[in-house]
């Protein structure tokens, strides 16, 4: 699974990708109202223990909130250096999906998060990888890759780490 | 999303939401600023145009959402507000869409409503601002000048007037009391080559003959009783420019004569005067009478007619084009907004059908003159039928008279407008919907004494 995310970072980003495993979770983060982990406090926390330089992204399985929505895919500071992406909703049973679609989905968020990492806004070309998904038919709807106008927005920056 | 980037504010107590709901709105591309409490909102909006507000219902601090978008439709009426509430209850969300509030969203979002609602936003403000473009270039293409119009007839006077503006030759203007012959008049002035030069207007029925005269070549000193200094005409006055005979039909046989020289010649006398004055005038006629008919009867020169009905223009009545009492209406409702510094969105659908259903006798004069009544008597901001005083179609007049030709009933009608006026000219005109010289002329045709005694006198000849 985050083999196929890394090809799509390196496809998307051309840049090498480093990956960490890892089992810990911000207990922060953990909101026992709404039973749901808050994105922005995991990307704080990611801030805190990832190594320094370049950029990154948290992959998990928790169910994400930011506190005016309901749930997020994921979330990543725009134009700063943390990204999250989660496979609860995108593993959404009421939606139809096997396991390879749902392992698209991932890689196509995760581009999506790190896209907002490189300051890229949301994009209104069809298929770009960094439209505005509200929804997993959203997600489906998009191709993995970013449009040519997203591409030429995008400064080269240094290293950076998934 | 359309070129330029909406605006958008958040207001909420809570640090939390702010954050995260300008970080999603900034993600999706929107120019996105917060304020913490009510007053810090108004503040905002005084200092800046907002296009979206998205607004907490509940705030601590003596200002609370519906205050906030109370202060905002005063402010920003234009602006698009969202009201936001962590509970919902059927009473604010019908108290915040009295308010104007475009939507109505209960916290957290989810995230496709959410999305949507903004799509719906910017779907709106893009067909507002396509509208008004619209509606904008629309307006140009029917006007010329101050005239306005999308009726074919006027779309020709405009395309024939606006060919005619750049020649030189002589125009003759035809058309009913209140048509607007003078607005042409002036608007081809302005389109032509001499629109530096001046336009100078006579009206020819409201003085004597040799009133006139004096009046359109000047004198010298000495040459009648009471000229006691040398006075420049009006030909004189608007060399280089464009000169106006008004109601030309209504000359003398001597004057007809005295104008077919100059027209022939560009030079004059003045009166008692030797030496001949050359003029470089261009000349607009105009008249409501048929001067076919006035040749035929012998009433009007045929060479000057022929003189004059170089490039004849027919200003056709209100009542053939009615389709124009819509754009009319609303362009001089904006333009006495503006004079008269009130606030006015337009008429009631009531006042346009009894706007509709009248006959306009008196034209396009008539029709702004029962608007300007209508802006001043109207309450609110939106003309009411009963503001207009106009009569309903088929109200039967008081004491029911014998019946009698045209001719009859208008020089009753007259003598009763005047009485009600209590002789008072000027009001007497705008209630018959003619200007005051027409008026004068039909008080001095059927002998109508203003209450009060006197003769029908004269008014000042010029309206330049």
């Amino acid at each position: 699974m985050i083999e196929h995310v890394r090809l799509h970072l390196d496809q998307a980003f051309g840049w090498p990708v480093r990956m960490h495993m890892g089992a810990e979770r911000p207990r922060d983060a953990w909101d026992a109202r709404r039973r749901q982990w808050s994105s922005t406090r995991i990307l704080r926390w990611l801030g805190e223990v990832g190594p320094p330089g370049g950029k990154l992204l948290g992959l998990t399985d928790v169910d994400l909130f930011i506190p005016i929505l309901t749930f997020v895919f994921g979330e990543a500071q725009l134009g700063g250096a943390s990204a999250v992406v989660s496979t609860a909703r995108l593993a959404d049973p009421a939606e139809v999906g096997d396991g390879r679609v749902v392992l698209e989905r991932l890689a196509k968020e995760s581009v999506h998060e790190l896209g907002h990492t490189f300051g890229l806004t949301h994009c209104g070309t069809p298929g770009c990888v960094m439209g505005r998904s509200a929804s997993v038919r959203d997600v489906d709807l998009k191709r993995g890759e970013l449009c040519p106008d997203c591409r030429g927005r995008m400064s080269p920056r240094e290293e950076r780490e998934a | 999303m359309s070129g330029e980037k909406t605006h958008i504010l958040v207001v909420d107590d809570e640090e939390i939401v702010r954050e995260s709901l300008g970080g999603w709105l900034e993600k999706d591309g929107y120019v996105v600023a917060a304020a913490p409490d009510g007053r810090s909102a108004v503040e905002k909006l005084k200092a800046e145009k907002w296009d979206v507000l998205l607004v907490d219902l509940k705030m601590p601090g003596g200002m609370d959402g519906l205050q906030v978008l109370d202060e905002a439709r005063k402010l920003q009426p234009e602006a698009i507000a969202v009201m936001m509430t962590a509970y919902a209850t059927v009473d604010t969300a019908v108290a915040a869409m009295k308010l104007g509030a475009f939507d109505y969203l209960v916290k957290p979002f989810d995230p496709e409503e959410l999305s949507l609602m903004m799509k719906k936003i910017v779907d709106r403000q893009a067909l507002v601002r396509e509208n008004a473009v619209l509606r904008q270039a629309l307006k140009k293409e029917h006007r010329f000048r101050e005239l306005v119009s999308q009726s074919p007839a006027m779309q020709k006077v405009f395309d024939l007037a606006q060919v005619a503006a750049r020649s030189n030759s002589t125009i003759l203007v035809l058309g009913e009391s209140g048509s607007g012959k003078e607005v042409l008049a002036r608007a081809i002035h302005a389109e032509s080559p001499r629109a530096a030069g001046p336009f100078v207007a006579v009206s020819c029925a409201a003085l004597t003959e040799s009133l006139l005269e004096s009046e359109l070549f000047g004198h010298e000193k000495g040459s009648f009783t009471g000229a006691s200094a040398r006075r420049k005409g009006k030909f004189e006055a608007a060399d280089g420019g464009t000169l106006f005979l008004d109601e030309v039909g209504d000359i003398s046989g001597k004057l007809q004569l005295d104008l077919l020289r100059v027209l022939e010649d560009r030079k004059f006398h003045r009166v008692g005067g030797t030496e001949p004055i050359e003029v470089d005038v261009r000349i607009i006629a105009a008249t409501n009478r048929n001067l076919r008919k006035a040749v035929a009867d012998g009433s009007f020169r045929e060479d000057l007619f022929y003189r004059l009905n170089v490039i004849p223009i027919l200003l056709p009545p209100l009542r053939d084009r009615k389709e124009d009492i819509p754009l009319l209406v609303e362009h001089f409702v904006e333009r006495l907004s503006a004079e008269m510094k009130k606030k006015l969105e337009g008429v009631s659908s009531e006042a346009m059908a009894a706007i509709l259903a009248h006959d306009w006798p008196g034209n396009v004069r008539e029709l702004r003159n029962v608007l300007e009544r209508g802006a001043v008597v109207a309450a609110g901001s939106v003309i009411q039928a009963a503001d207009l005083g106009l009569s309903r179609p088929g109200a039967a007049p008081a004491g029911a008279r014998e019946p009698g030709s045209l001719e009859e009933m208008e020089r009753r009608h007259i003598t009763e407008v005047l009485s009600h006026t209590h002789g008072n000219v000027s009001q007497a005109a705008r209630i018959l919907g003619i200007d005051r010289v027409t008026l004068y002329s039909k008080m001095r045709k059927y002998e109508i004494r203003r209450p009060g005694g006197e003769e029908p006198e004269a008014p000042e000849g010029s309206k330049s």
